[in-house]
């Protein structure tokens, strides 16, 4: 393999990585708080392009302007969610909620083809994402290089708002101990709804991206990047931002890696995921960064 | 609050109670009607992957049910159900057609893996099934109900193989396979063995690469093939991924000519892969400036007045099996399966709106294969090979 194929293969390993990345903060940030797996985080991002979507084809704004609704509306869908599908069952046992995640992923998967419909859309590319930049002999596109830049100011902002506010510090507080901040005066609804919101903005910037590079959309094109950031998650260390960032790069770079490597292993590049989950669950069950808590889930 | 929500739970349960009766009751009235019926069963994608050629396939069904609404004096009902895309609902379907429905005819699928996997229900139900753009020779292998109104694979990666070699004029080919699609990987097959043949070089094919059903990135394969040094890309599969193999492609600065089959012909794939979709050359069907039969034009006539615009050939295969399974029906005198089997057994020179179809022994079509490119954001007509006559 020469140099500049690998450069390739490592270009489009982060851009994929980058990807993930963002979805996966989302399953970490409402584990982290709720202990909860929000299984319809996938289908949050499929309607996140969908809005994108729409909002450039039928209402014909610009393009920033449809990005920038489709993370408002996606961020208010994700504490809608919370709202009607976890909140009323706060109390029951965790199992209760974690099914009612899997039925509120069914709910918007099956509500998508009914309303959306089952055919594949085109999502329009505004002529600036498109165009390709060739440096020697590796092509990347504009969004290929987007992506990253994108990723990295999202977790620079999130990191911020996690360390450095208030309400960040409310956050923390709760996913260490749910019950004590409660009894600190910490709003816990609010704590909640606003890590649903950011939650789901970051699936919404990924989602988009995601539009702007593979430009496909189905209702259910949410189901496998959902479990593999999941993955990403759990490989990092579910509840830890950092690990799931280090878990969806992890997985997108290994997943070119395994196609680059041998091209007869390609069919395998979904199983790499599954397989490298349970080697870590095996392995180090709490994730790369994840804290030891004697707490069984 | 509690108590407001257990009513409300309640409300939803007896709604769904009384939804459920209301359509179990549509359901009698339709099962016995006052006017008879002959029921046509229609199993094809609606949702999934393969939506867009499943809604392609229905829209000829549904026209040539429009154009001919009646067999033996009594009126066809379709009964179309979703596969959706999906090998184990595709053989649930099946078995809802057979059992439930008891079609006596069933139309369809976009799709051989889909076919394949319900075709051992019609097998078992005794049930004849017309195959619409089905083109892996497994689908009527070893089934005395399947028959189908396309060419198969064979001659379409022969004639793909054989375009590659003396239009193209390459002598190295990269594939890339859809690993879970029996049609994928039956047609790589079979144009890996007449592309062999041909160029007389055990390895003219440098890079086979793989990819599972709704992958999204296949940046890491087109890169590989970058680097294989192949003069040409062989990427039969399903039209989302392929469409999208395109746009990388374009975006990774491969400028190789795309080759893939029949089931490229969708509007998708030039709305998803857009300007990367020009030049991308594939086999097909039939082509609506080849005039085939007096069918055709009939054909073309109704759906343009219809539409407005030109039909895809899998819409005319579609058309194609309605009016084959009309034909059997009346010839056959009955609608009864055994008999539509045994009539639909013995079709010859049938004219159908894509060509006259013949069924040989297996119930395959022998017909002649289009091929198309895209051109300005359209298909474009290019060439007609002929089938080969064995």
């Amino acid at each position: 393999m020469s140099f500049q194929i690998f450069l390739q293969h490592l270009v489009n390993g982060i851009s994929l990585g980058s990807l993930y990345a963002l979805l996966a903060i989302g399953y970490t940030m409402v584990y982290g708080i709720l202990r909860l797996i929000n299984f319809a985080h996938g289908d949050i991002f499929m309607l996140a392009t969908y809005i994108a979507f729409y909002s450039i084809t039928s209402f014909l704004l610009p393009w920033w302007a449809a990005f920038l609704i489709a993370i408002i509306l996606t961020s208010a869908f994700g504490i809608i969610l919370e709202r009607a599908a976890y909140r009323p069952l706060r109390s029951s046992p965790r199992i209760s909620i974690m099914i009612s995640a899997i039925g509120a992923s069914f709910l918007i998967e099956n509500l998508g083809i009914l309303i959306f419909g089952g055919r594949p859309k085109a999502f329009p590319i505004a002529p600036i994402f498109s165009h390709v930049v060739v440096i020697g002999n590796v092509s990347i596109s504009v969004v290929t290089m987007i992506i990253p830049i994108v990723a990295a100011i999202a977790l620079i902002i999130l990191n911020y708002i996690i360390n450095k506010t208030k309400t960040g510090m409310a956050m923390r507080a709760v996913s260490k101990d749910y019950d004590a901040a409660k009894l600190m005066g910490i709003n816990i609804n609010y704590i909640i709804s606003f890590t649903f919101a950011a939650g789901s903005a970051m699936a919404a910037i990924g989602g988009i991206l995601w539009g702007l590079r593979y430009p496909q959309l189905i209702p259910l094109m949410g189901i496998m990047p959902g479990l593999k950031c999941f993955i990403a998650a759990v490989i990092g260390g579910i509840g830890n931002i950092k690990g799931a960032v280090l878990g969806g790069f992890i997985l997108g770079i290994g997943e070119i890696a395994i196609v680059a490597s041998s091209p007869a292993l390609s069919g395998y590049r979904d199983a790499f995921a599954f397989v490298l989950l349970i080697v870590i669950l095996l392995v180090k069950p709490t994730g790369l960064l994840g804290q030891n808590s004697a707490e069984k889930v | 609050m509690k108590r407001k929500l257990s009513l409300l739970l309640a409300l939803v349960m007896v709604f769904s109670i009384v939804a459920i009766g209301c359509s179990g009751g549509q359901a009698t009235t339709s099962g016995e009607p006052k006017e008879e019926v002959i029921k046509i069963g229609v199993f094809e994608p609606l949702t999934g992957a393969n939506a867009a050629g499943g809604a392609l396939e229905i829209e000829g069904i549904k026209l040539a049910n429009e154009m001919y609404p009646t067999v033996l004096g009594k009126k066809v009902e379709l009964v179309i159900l979703d596969n959706k895309s999906d090998k184990v609902e595709a053989a649930n379907a099946a078995t809802r057609l057979v059992d439930q429905d008891k079609v006596p005819v069933v139309l369809g699928s976009w799709g051989s893996g889909l076919s394949i996997a319900a075709g051992a229900v019609y097998k078992e139900a005794g049930v004849p099934a017309i195959g619409t753009s089905c083109t892996n020779p497994l689908v009527t292998l070893n089934n005395d109900y399947y028959f189908r109104v396309c060419f198969i694979d064979p001659f379409q990666g022969n004639v793909m193989a054989n375009y590659a070699f003396n239009q193209v004029k390459v002598k190295k080919v990269a594939f890339i396979i859809e690993k879970s699609n029996d049609y994928s990987v039956g047609l790589a097959k079979f144009f890996q063995d007449t592309f062999k043949e041909l160029t007389g070089d055990q390895n003219s094919v440098v890079y086979t690469g793989y990819y599972n059903t709704g992958d999204q990135d296949f940046t890491a394969q087109l890169t590989g093939i970058k680097e294989s040094g192949a003069e040409a890309i062989f990427a039969p599969g399903n039209f989302t991924e392929s469409a999208l193999i395109m746009k990388q492609a374009k975006e990774l600065g491969i400028t190789l000519p795309i080759l893939g089959g029949d089931t490229w012909e969708t509007p998708e794939v030039i709305d998803i892969a857009g300007g990367a979709a020009e030049g991308v050359v594939f086999s097909t069907f039939f082509d609506p400036n080849a005039k085939l039969t007096g069918e055709t034009s009939k054909f073309l006539e109704a759906y343009s007045k219809k539409y407005g615009k030109e039909p895809a050939a899998v819409t005319a295969l579609g058309y194609d099996a309605y009016i084959l399974a009309l034909n059997a029906i009346e010839r056959a005198g009955k609608a009864e399966p055994q008999a539509i089997r045994d009539a639909l057994a013995a079709t010859k020179d049938f004219p159908g709106a894509a060509g006259t179809v013949t069924l040989d022994v297996n119930g395959d079509a022998v017909k002649s294969a289009v091929i198309k490119t895209v051109k300005g954001g359209k298909f474009t007509y290019l060439t007609t090979v002929e089938p080969i006559k064995k």
